[in-house]
């Protein structure tokens, strides 16, 4: 048989994958084999679908073949085009370096935990996130995406013997069941409408129902997608799931897993709609600056610092959700060119938040790994002790924060150019939804700047605040060089916005019917467009080089006017107190302390001292400080919910009686209706 | 060529800015006040200096002075200021400008965090938030200038301007000429948001961040806050007021240009000193509303686009 390229890569891609799950199997009681095999082969497994994904997108055109597994009705029909590819590209970039950092990561973990099993449900994982991605029939991608959600579950409750993973994993089978829920129910309605489940005859028919139709399917899939996306309020279980894994783990799940709501999303907005109803791009417009905002807020809050590092998960889907609301406005408006651009803005940013939220979680996960803990309280000052895994999370911690030259900042920039041009799109009041949704994009870009300035400074700058953190050691050279792999990627999508705008052309061009990246690029191929002529322009290669230019020619000043260079080091010297020691530090908590107030009304911050002391209440002998917020989502949506599923549950415990004659009868009553039913259909 | 000499305007006229609103300020509340060139003595006299690094400071703090200098230069870069065409504004609009000097206030808050000091900390920790809350007021006032010229390029914002005489105006341009003062005072760090003139006071914010810094550094740093006001002021003057700004290239032209830029620029110092004499610095737990009232009047600005 003659097979495309990217199509026999992809097929290779997937058997290393399952041979790393096979030969985790094999290796269950020896970990060392294991850990070598079950994480050394998916970097291989990487390496093949990075090149399928790579050959696939430049290719342009779909391929369509079947597995040969399913039956006649539900075949396993996968689709490399140029979407799926895109997705693919992603994680499979992500996994590279995700396993290489596995690789040393659990060397520790070999004494005393199943590497085998973790190794077997990671390769399952990554199995189904690529089908995730490629499934071209709507019953094979829900079962894909069902592997993907038991598979996530047994890695997130890895380390079942802690109460906080167990009920961390149940919260998260929970909701993404209800979420798989709403996904069947929409893909039920649309395969009535095609008489099939293939993914080719749903292109463009949702567009083509009723229009109370229309609304429910869409509703469905936005909230079947948006729980495992983490769109607020669905977001609920995010920042506890992500967290408790192990850290390889939670860098997949926070960078690509998530993303999986964001593809479902992509899929149906701009494949099975043509052009979707104007509210649609309103709620999901809204629906981005809601999340971005609460999540970057609740970040703030934060000291555990994977927990921190899962909401800016959150935050980031907000903006990814800002672009893709942005799009289905100017769709619906009929300005194809700004939903391309917008569209590119979302898709840009998808990418960007898998490489440096990975690189973040990687960087944390080293922390853990050395000072094993992740209250960022009990580390400080390990810039000293491991000076290469700092250097990469500063450089993710810049990319996060949308600051030039790296590559948030780029789609940021993307985000707000299109936002900008939507104020034109329209007379109604729609446009002014514009330039608000920019206006609190800036404010949570801001925020995250703020939130990043205290998870870098309080963990790496200062004085260690624990023993653990002063006798820390430098990551082992693999974890090393998968954050490296990482924070090159943050500076080369960066610096090489303009050149890479061009892997986008296949993906409008499938979407939207224009390839867009010759009008985003300007002056000679180094500067980024905002589409039109006069439009604004921006270079980060440019920015990047006078940045270095400038600091050569500053650096050059210091050392000749400075002709004296008495350089001494001291102690700090702090107004003139003497004696600094780490308990004087400033600290998360204190840092975000100004926004804790500010913003009291989300938090609802509650706070209680006690002081103890002999002679005089100025002299306090011991101190008890505790502070805590409301979780509002959890306390005023979701537990009124949990009451009401309960109550109804305990009132329906009377038909449960336990009688088997009862049971009998209600079949019976159920068979007469059914046969009713039918013979009066 | 024109970039290498508008490189040096930025360079030179940063300083006698802070030197000019300082001596404005004495004056009005009739002290004589250092001569206007003393800002360029400081820099002088701090680069002569040796200087001493704390030794609980990491890389970070000594690489902080660079960024901080080089990011305002190259935003000071991307802003008309005598041609209406900016030497790098290929490179980067107003979007750029802000975030360049959002990456200049991440380091310098990093280098306030580095030393372990409690006050750095509390600088730090007091910049990001107000510079947080000053940042959707700034953009949606940008949005509203942006809007009107259609594009995020300044030289295209010039232009627009110009081409219709009296736009500054009309209602929208007004509020948000408003809202951005508004920031400007927040994000220069002038009274009532934090005060200039301050040291070690429990109230600092600038000053807290960069208090362990000494000789050439600090140097480094004042001289980038400076070039920093320069930037803002100009982005305010030159997005509402342009006239004045050069089309066409020609040297008799550039000098009457420079002209106008000084004296805008003296204009906007006398509001800010006016500002600065006629209040009292704010409780920090106030600054929020007064950035309230500034996000309101950007909001203002947009709506009016409807109506006017």
């Amino acid at each position: 048989m003659n097979m495309p390229l990217p199509v026999a890569l992809f097929q290779l891609g997937l058997l290393v994958y399952l041979a790393g799950a096979a030969a985790a199997l094999l290796a269950w009681r020896r970990p060392q084999k294991a850990r070598l095999a079950a994480f050394g082969l998916p970097v291989l497994g990487g390496v093949v679908q990075l090149a399928a994904s790579a050959a696939a997108l430049s290719g342009g055109s779909a391929s369509v073949w079947t597995l040969p597994l399913g039956t006649a009705l539900f075949p396993w029909t996968v689709r490399l085009d140029p979407l799926s590819s895109y997705f693919n590209l992603a994680l499979s970039f992500l996994v590279i370096a995700i396993s290489l950092y596995s690789l040393d990561y659990l060397r520790d973990m070999e004494e005393h935990r199943n590497l085998g099993a973790m190794g077997f449900f990671y390769n399952l994982l990554l199995l189904s996130l690529t089908l995730v991605f490629t499934a071209a029939n709507a019953f094979f991608f829900l079962i894909a995406w069902e592997v993907m959600a038991l598979t996530a579950f047994c890695l997130v409750t890895f380390e079942h013997e802690k109460e906080e993973a167990r009920s961390a994993g149940v919260l998260f089978l929970i909701m993404s069941h209800a979420g798989t829920g709403m996904l069947l129910a929409a893909f039920l309605m649309l395969a009535a409408a095609a008489g099939n489940l293939d993914f080719a005859s749903f292109h463009l028919l949702a567009s083509r129902l009723s229009a109370p139709q229309q609304a429910v399917v869409f509703l469905l899939f936005f909230l079947g997608f948006g729980v495992k996306a983490g769109v607020v309020p669905l977001h609920i279980w995010l920042p506890d799931a992500h967290p408790v894994a192990p850290s390889n783990i939670s860098a997949l799940m926070s960078g690509i897993v998530i993303k999986t709501g964001i593809y479902g999303m992509a899929r149906v907005f701009f494949d099975f709609y043509g052009a979707p109803p104007l509210w649609a791009g309103t709620v999901v417009l809204a629906a981005g600056v809601v999340t971005a905002l609460v999540g970057v807020l609740y970040a703030l809050m934060e000291h555990d610092l994977k927990r921190l590092l899962a909401y800016h998960s959150i935050e980031n889907i907000g903006i990814i959700l800002m672009g893709f609301g942005a799009a289905l406005l100017f769709r619906a408006l009929g300005y194809a060119n700004l939903a391309a651009i917008a569209l590119v803005a979302g898709l840009y940013h998808t990418l960007n938040h898998a490489i440096f939220k990975g690189l973040l979680f990687l960087g944390a996960g080293s922390v853990l790994h050395s000072t094993g803990t992740r209250n960022m309280e009990h580390m400080g000052g390990l810039i000293r002790r491991m000076p290469a895994t700092a250097l990469f999370f500063l450089i993710g911690a810049v990319a996060i924060s949308g600051l030039p030259p790296l590559n948030g900042f780029v789609s940021e920039w993307l985000t707000y150019q299109a936002l900008l041009a939507g104020f034109g799109t329209t007379q109604s009041l729609t446009r002014l939804m514009f330039p608000i949704a920019g206006s609190l994009l800036a404010l949570t870009a801001a925020l995250a700047a703020a939130c990043f300035v205290k998870a870098f400074a309080i963990p790496f700058l200062a004085l260690p605040r624990s023993d653990a953190a002063r006798s820390a050691k430098e990551a082992p050279l693999a974890m090393q060089a998968a954050m490296g792999i990482l924070a090159a990627a943050c500076i080369a999508l960066g610096l090489g916005a303009s050149w890479f705008v061009k892997v986008f052309d296949p993906i409008t061009e499938q979407a939207l019917g224009i390839r867009i990246s010759a009008s985003l690029v300007a002056g000679r191929g180094f500067a980024l467009s905002a589409g039109a002529p006069h439009s604004g322009t921006v270079s980060t290669a440019g920015i990047a080089l006078f940045l270095v230019a400038l600091g050569a020619a500053a650096g050059y000043l210091v050392s000749r006017l400075a002709r004296s260079q008495r350089r001494s080091t001291g102690p700090v010297w702090d107004c003139g107190l003497p004696g600094l020691t780490a308990d004087n530090e400033y600290t998360a908590t204190a840092f975000s302390k100004p926004l804790r107030l500010i913003f009291s009304v989300l938090y609802r911050p509650r706070r209680e001292i006690q002081a103890e002391y002999e002679v005089s209440p100025y002299y306090p002998k011991a101190i008890h400080f505790e502070s805590e917020i409301e979780p509002t989502f959890e306390k005023h949506v979701y537990g009124p919910l949990k009451d009401w599923i309960l109550g109804v549950a305990r009132r329906m415990r009377a038909i449960q009686a336990g009688s088997v004659h009862a049971y009998l009868a209600y079949i019976f009553v159920t068979l007469i209706l059914l046969l009713l039913f039918e013979v009066r259909g | 060529m024109i970039a290498l000499l508008q490189f040096v305007l930025v360079l030179v006229l940063a300083p006698l800015l802070s030197g000019l609103i300082k001596t404005l300020k004495a004056r009005l509340q009739t002290r004589r006040g250092p001569g206007i060139l003393q800002p360029y003595y400081d820099i002088h006299k701090l680069f002569q200096k040796g200087m001493v690094l704390p030794d609980t400071a990491s890389w970070i703090f000594s690489a902080t002075p660079y960024i901080v200098f080089t990011t305002t230069a190259l935003a000071g870069l991307m802003i008309p200021m005598v041609s209406a065409d900016a030497p790098l504004g290929l490179y980067g609009g107003v979007l750029a400008i802000v975030y360049l000097l959002g990456l200049g206030r991440f380091f310098l808050a990093l280098g306030g965090l580095d030393t372990g000091s409690s006050f750095g900390g509390l600088g730090s920790s007091r910049e990001m938030t107000i510079a947080a809350l000053a940042e959707p007021a700034m953009m949606l006032a940008i949005f509203t200038v942006a809007i009107g010229a259609n594009s995020t390029a300044l030289s295209q914002v010039a232009r627009t301007a110009i081409a219709q005489n009296w736009r500054f105006l009309a209602p929208a341009q007004i509020l948000a000429f408003a809202a951005l003062f508004v920031v400007l005072i927040a994000e220069t760090g002038r009274i009532p948001v934090d005060n200039p003139a301050t040291h070690l006071e429990l109230t600092m914010i600038h000053e807290a961040m960069v208090l362990e810094y000494s000789g050439p550094y600090l140097a480094l740093i004042e001289w980038g806050a400076s070039i920093k006001q320069l930037v803002l002021m100009t982005l305010l003057i030159n997005s509402f007021w342009p006239f004045g700004l050069q089309l066409e290239w020609s040297a008799w032209g550039a000098v009457v240009s420079l002209g106008w830029l000084l004296l805008k620029l003296a204009a906007l110092a006398v509001c800010i000193v006016l500002v600065e004499t006629t209040n009292a610095k704010m409780r920090f737990f106030r600054v929020p509303e007064l950035l309230a009232v500034a996000f309101t009047l950007g909001a203002l600005a947009l709506v009016s686009t409807f109506l006017f």
